[in-house]
């Protein structure tokens, strides 16, 4: 009985294709149609116009606290590019630019960051999470979803994000330890952007590298650049393909930085050097795919003042939008469960009889907006998005549907 | 009609369900091939086969998270805690994202899914296997709480809990798994969400309870009749959320007098929210102070002390007696 080194089979590759000039690997450079490259390079634009936007909105009082995802958008954007429609996206709160390829209106984003939860109904058109706030926890549910989609065998994948502090806690390991013990088709995507508010990635773990944790979870790992949009692309299309494949999760660390604040509520000076962030401001995944562009001639000073006249534009439409939405301020009763408890009915009555005794009337001349259509308007009732009767008349919202909602549960009982 | 213990009540209920609509799904700790520590998934895995009775690693979070993924995906997944003590490990799942789906995402996505523990003392277990942790999980809005107190009912409202659009913990009060049997009809049966019962008519005074405790209740209750002349009247709530005010509010203003019995500690516990409901709305009727019957304020003891813990069918009795005789 020996003592020997294991035989413990494993390799986790480090992936750039983008240098920091924009030079590329041509030995791995993904052959993508121009027309993507053109609109990716915009989403990533409009995502760091977006953010500017926000952290203005937010000095002026119109916003909450707002996190930026300066610095991180290719990691957010090349991941999402790769999946379908119909493959679910389950993101943290810096996956701005992953979040408008996958087509969430920038009203809605801004929805969520104005403190109104009308910014977490996913488009209608994709399987997308809305933004989670507590660390990792959305890992959990991911790993779940990506096992109802093996499950239904219809070859959806499910990708999560989160940054590296969540690799500290439990929720990380507990959801890549069932992924890889049922072989889910799971592709979990740490950001690992180097701080957790104060906290910085040596502190989380003194493991070298954040990917080579897959090897304890025997499933596949990578590191990417998380500043190359193209190296992104690659290393999730592969784990994107062996997970609709039945090969299972993949592991992938992309390697970026917060180039912003945690949050409006935070000041990094307190922590981190001027150095060190303008070192990574040199790695800035935007000019670097600018460049990368300019280089293949599929931009140019021309289109790229269209394409910032044009996110101008769709920022200021945003921005009016989510603020002209006339919100019922006794909604949030409403969707606590699919027919409302008596408490609830009269603790809302309660609350509403306070309000009108208070409310001051309104100027005649003052104009009502008309909300935008679709269950993110002011309407009392929503669905079953998941488990919608037929025909319920989902976007119609009223009290037809709490109806249908009771009558589903007395039907299926 | 079968007479049937709780544990076959429930296993019952779970096949049946399973048999009935290819959605639901049971996961947890041991449900698999060891059918359960207290066999409450006996031959599920060899009706249903190891993709709906699927045994999990030992991850409490994990097997809620999953299960939120799974509602999402359009499955109606039951999650087995193997122990009340377990659960804590799973909160932040259930606080953060169970309950809030619906909510936070006004109705794209809901969470009908069902949390099953056993819960409460009485069976001489180790520490963190007694605990009674109802009003921790019925202070949760989205969630609904529901506690079986026999094999007929426990069955009814687990196919309801499985059935209902929202998430539910089903507490299964183990000491009362084995502890006696109920003729159990042919059809499966559902409950009402948020519907308590009069488990026994009476005129006196209410005694109010649920789960376990609803045995002490109904001895106190036969002592009572039997030994002092006095007819209680058991409400046997069975949901602790929603809470069902108006049988409460029947009962206490017939009988001007209740006593609340539950075996959770008492500070902050189902019996404080139960009696803040008959001050506001039935004060007036009152003829006596309410009294509490519960478990203390401390940890519950090791087994060796737990019976001073548990509320008895004594301790019920003193407490209508002080209410009937103010």
């Amino acid at each position: 009985m020996p003592r020997e080194p294991l035989k413990i089979p494993f390799r986790v590759d480090g992936l750039s294709i983008l240098n920091l000039n924009g030079e590329v690997d041509q030995a791995l450079e993904p052959a993508l149609p121009s027309n993507d490259l053109r609109r990716l390079y915009r989403t990533m634009l409009a995502s760091r116009r977006f953010d500017e936007r926000c952290l203005q909105l937010q000095r002026q009082g119109r916003l909450g606290t707002y996190g930026p995802s300066k610095g991180q958008e290719a990691a957010s954007l090349g991941a999402a590019y790769v999946l379908q429609a119909r493959d679910w996206m389950c993101p943290s709160f810096r996956e701005t630019a992953g979040m408008l390829w996958r087509g969430w209106p920038m009203s809605q984003i801004m929805h969520y960051w104005a403190g109104c939860e009308l910014g977490n109904i996913a488009p209608e058109h994709v399987n997308d999470l809305p933004i989670c706030v507590p660390i990792a926890s959305q890992c959990q549910y991911g790993m779940g979803i990506a096992w109802g989609c093996k499950l239904k065998g219809e070859g959806a994948v499910c990708l999560t994000f989160c940054g590296d502090g969540a690799t500290s806690e439990g929720d990380f390991h507990e959801a890549m330890n069932f992924a890889g013990v049922f072989n889910l088709p799971l592709i979990m995507l740490v950001q690992n952007n180097h701080w957790a508010i104060s906290i910085p990635r040596e502190r989380q773990t003194i493991s070298q590298t954040i990917a080579q944790k897959a090897i304890a979870y025997g499933v596949p790992g990578l590191q990417v650049d998380g500043n190359d949009l193209l190296a992104v692309i690659v290393g999730v299309r592969e784990a994107v393909e062996r997970a609709r494949t039945g090969g299972g999760p993949t592991l992938i660390e992309a390697v970026t930085y917060r180039l912003g604040v945690h949050t409006t509520a935070d000041d990094p000076k307190k922590y981190r050097t001027d150095e060190q962030v303008k070192e990574w401001e040199a790695r800035d995944p935007l000019p670097r795919l600018r460049r990368y562009l300019i280089e293949k001639g599929l931009l140019d000073d021309k289109a790229e003042q269209e394409f910032e006249q044009s996110i101008a534009a769709e920022l200021e439409q945003a921005a009016s939008e989510y603020q002209q939405v006339k919100r019922d301020p006794a909604e949030f009763f409403d969707y606590m469960y699919a027919c409302q408890t008596p408490e609830l009915q009269r603790e809302q009555t309660e609350l509403r009889a306070y309000l009108q005794s208070q409310a001051e009337p309104e100027p005649a001349d003052k104009p009502v907006r008309q909300p935008r259509p679709g269950p993110q308007a002011s309407g009392h009732v929503s669905g079953d998005g998941n488990h919608a009767p037929k025909g319920d008349g989902r976007l119609a919202g009223g009290q037809r549907l709490v109806e249908s909602r009771c009558n589903l549960r007395q039907s299926i009982l | 009609m079968a007479q049937l213990t709780m544990v076959k009540a429930i296993n019952l209920a779970l096949a049946e369900a399973m048999r009935g609509d290819e959605r639901v799904l049971v996961l947890g700790q041991d449900v698999g091939v060891d059918e359960g520590v207290f066999r409450i998934t006996e031959g599920l895995l060899r009706e249903f086969g190891p993709n709906r009775c699927i045994d999990t690693p030992l991850a409490e979070a994990a097997i809620v998270g999953a299960g939120i993924g799974l509602a999402i995906t359009g499955f109606l997944p039951v999650c087995e805690m193997q122990f009340d003590g377990f659960s804590f490990q799973a909160f932040h799942q259930v606080e953060n994202h169970m309950r809030r789906f619906r909510n936070r995402t006004r109705g794209r996505y809901t969470c009908p899914m069902v949390l099953r523990m056993p819960y409460g003392g009485g069976i001489r277990a180790v520490e963190h296997h007694s605990e009674a942790p109802e009003a921790t999980y019925a202070h949760l809005s989205g969630l609904h709480v529901v506690l079986p107190s026999g094999p007929r009912n426990a069955r009814a409202l687990l196919r309801t809990a499985i059935f209902s659009p929202d998430p539910v913990v089903y507490f299964e009060p183990k000491a009362l798994y084995r502890a006696f049997r109920e003729e159990v009809p042919d059809e499966p049966e559902t409950l009402p969400v948020g519907k308590g019962v009069v488990a026994r008519p009476g005129k006196d005074v209410t005694i109010i309870s649920y789960g376990a405790t609803l045995r002490a209740a109904l001895e106190a209750a036969e002592e009572l009749h039997d030994d002092h002349e006095i007819e209680a009247e058991v409400l046997d709530l069975l949901w602790v959320s929603p809470l069902d005010s108006e049988l409460i509010s029947q009962s206490v203003r017939k009988t001007g007098r209740a006593v609340v019995a539950h075996e959770a500690p008492r500070h902050c516990g189902v019996g404080a929210e139960i009696i803040a409901r008959i001050v506001e709305d039935s004060l007036m009727y009152l003829e006596a102070p309410i009294r509490r019957v519960t478990g203390f304020d401390t940890i519950i003891p090791y087994f060796s002390n737990e019976r001073a813990y548990l509320p008895d069918a004594g301790r019920v009795v003193q407490a209508a007696l002080e209410t009937v005789n103010f």
